[in-house]
């Protein structure tokens, strides 16, 4: 089977002289559910976003889906994007608007520029929303503010909003640290339950050594922007978790 | 770290304090002289120039005599062309209503452009602040001088003179509000394949909606006092009948107006503090 994701010699230096990432090189397969851990300013989040250029890499080569994605243009780079969803840390809702019109943001890269903004989304769209919405448990809220849910209940919007993607890979980075440790355990539940059920790869920054364990398939483990470890949860044993941390 | 390392490294850390503080010192005291300087410098200034002008004390004294027996002449107000101020009352207030709504809706769009996040290219960025720049730094009088001396007297060198001015400031607010927003939320839907189109009116309007309504009635407020006066140099509006009351010596009427003026003032305050807090409670 060939590589949903491949990234070489990956490098990444911010303007200020920051080195945050200094030749990352790995491969994903397709269904893979790959954690990546390592101490906060190790680069985790910086991987993640070279991957879909919210950060703009110094060097070397993302391929995405047999698609180049440093050589994509801006239109290219849409297309690329669409096919993955991203979670974030803090949500990144857009409070003030309903949690389904935050769920159809998730559409936008397959619409019409002008009919996206406006939010002229086919009835089929928004059906489809809605499906989603009660995939997460939250088909009661859908026309709430998303300001008026809470942190669990936001990531579970969070979540919705990639899958409305149709993504063929999920970045979610560090989806629960601004979470208590129960509704920590759910938001986990329910990223690797959708992924595995609808055969989605996913990249997951963790802090928590003990998740990554308990759900990932393969473990990467990141120190001052090198990869230090790459195996099964299995073989992360105490010792190399000392030498990630310390 | 053995113990010698640590107290190496605090030794180090202490003498560096001591060799900032050593430096700082000097630019202080330096700082310091450069004020005291500055302040006796305002104080000569402020003498120099009450001598330069002729700043005559017993007119000081004969004029705010004078200023009582006109107040007292003032009274009491005379509103026998209460229709003819009235009218020109409400044409004050409809210059700065269409003032507003044209710089809102132009700042409006511009104002994307000109918010360091979200502006499409640096040059472009530049350009809107630069033009707004340059459209408050000129006054609203000299504004409405250039447009009297243009289209001739009447309100609508008073409309362009306001928006023109009220653009300025409401380009600088407007961008300023987009560049202040949460740059998450922006990521996110970049993230998701949105468009900047798309950025835009679903991630950035909404979540400055509320502050650039808040901006606006605070504008609006601003723009009518400079409405009042605009008629002084001919550009329409109650100005022109005080102005014309005055010259004419009509001092009861002239009294009457400033009544208009202030009530006028006084009630578009209440009411945008009125509007201001259903505002607050939507956001």
């Amino acid at each position: 089977m060939s590589p949903i994701l491949t990234v070489q010699g990956l490098k990444k230096v911010y303007n200020d002289g920051t080195t945050a990432l200094q030749g990352v090189d790995f491969t994903v397969q397709p269904g893979e559910f790959l954690a990546i851990i390592g101490p906060s300013g190790a680069g985790k989040s910086t991987l993640m976003r070279c991957i879909n250029r919210l950060v703009e890499p110094s060097a070397g080569k993302v391929h995405f889906n047999g698609a180049d994605v440093l050589k994509a243009n801006q239109r290219q780079l849409r297309l690329l994007r669409r096919e993955m969803g991203m979670i974030f840390q803090s949500f990144n809702l857009i409070p003030r608007v309903t949690v389904l019109d935050n769920v159809l943001n998730g559409r936008l890269g397959y619409m019409n520029s002008v009919k996206g903004a406006i939010g002229l989304f086919p009835q089929q769209e928004i059906e489809a929303a809605m499906r989603i919405l009660a995939r997460v448990g939250l088909s009661d809220q859908a026309f709430k503010r998303a300001s008026e849910l809470s942190g669990g209940q936001q990531q579970r919007v969070g979540i919705a909003r990639a899958l409305a993607q149709n993504p063929k890979l999920i970045l979610a980075d560090e989806p629960i640290a601004s979470l208590d440790p129960v509704t920590s355990e759910s938001i986990m539940n329910y990223i690797y339950r959708i992924c595995r059920e609808d055969g989605i790869t996913c990249l997951i920054n963790l802090h928590q050594v003990e998740f990554a364990k308990q759900y990932a398939t393969r473990i990467i483990g990141i120190r001052a922007g090198h990869i230090v470890f790459d195996g099964a949860a299995e073989q992360l044993t105490p010792a190399i978790i000392q030498q990630i941390y310390h | 770290m053995n113990a010698d390392a640590v107290r190496e490294k605090l030794s180090g850390v202490a003498s560096a304090g001591i060799a900032v503080k050593k430096a700082a010192a000097p630019e202080r005291l330096k700082n310091g002289r450069f004020l005291a300087g500055a302040m006796v410098a305002g104080v000569l200034l402020f003498i120099f120039s009450l001598q330069q002008l002729h700043f005559d004390y017993a007119r000081l004294g004969s004029g705010t005599l004078e200023l009582l027996t006109m107040a007292v002449k003032m009274w009491p107000p005379n509103a026998a062309d209460w229709r003819l101020v009235l009218l020109a009352a409400a044409e004050t207030l409809q210059i700065t209503w269409l003032a507003i709504l044209l710089s809102v809706a132009m700042a409006f769009g511009l104002s994307f452009f000109g918010a360091a996040n979200i502006s499409p290219h640096r040059g472009i960025f530049w350009l809107v602040r630069g033009f707004a720049a340059l459209m408050r730094a000129i006054p609203v009088l000299v504004w409405a001088i250039i447009f009297v001396a243009a289209m001739g007297l009447g309100p609508l060198p008073g409309i362009l003179a306001l928006a023109i001015h009220s653009l300025g400031m409401m380009v600088k607010v407007f961008a300023d509000s987009i560049e202040e927003m949460d740059q998450r939320l922006l990521e996110a839907l970049r993230a998701s394949g949105a468009s900047w189109l798309q950025v835009v009116v679903r991630g950035v309007v909404p979540s400055v909606a509320t502050y650039f309504l808040s901006w606006t009635l605070l504008r609006f407020d601003i723009d009518l006092r400079y409405a009042t006066i605009l008629g002084v140099v001919g550009a329409g509006g109650i100005g022109w009948q005080l102005i014309r009351a005055m010259r004419m010596y009509e001092l009861n009427e002239a009294l009457f107006i400033t009544i208009v003026i202030f009530a006028m003032l006084y009630a578009v305050e209440m009411l945008s503090n009125y509007l201001k807090k259903k505002i607050i409670k939507t956001a």
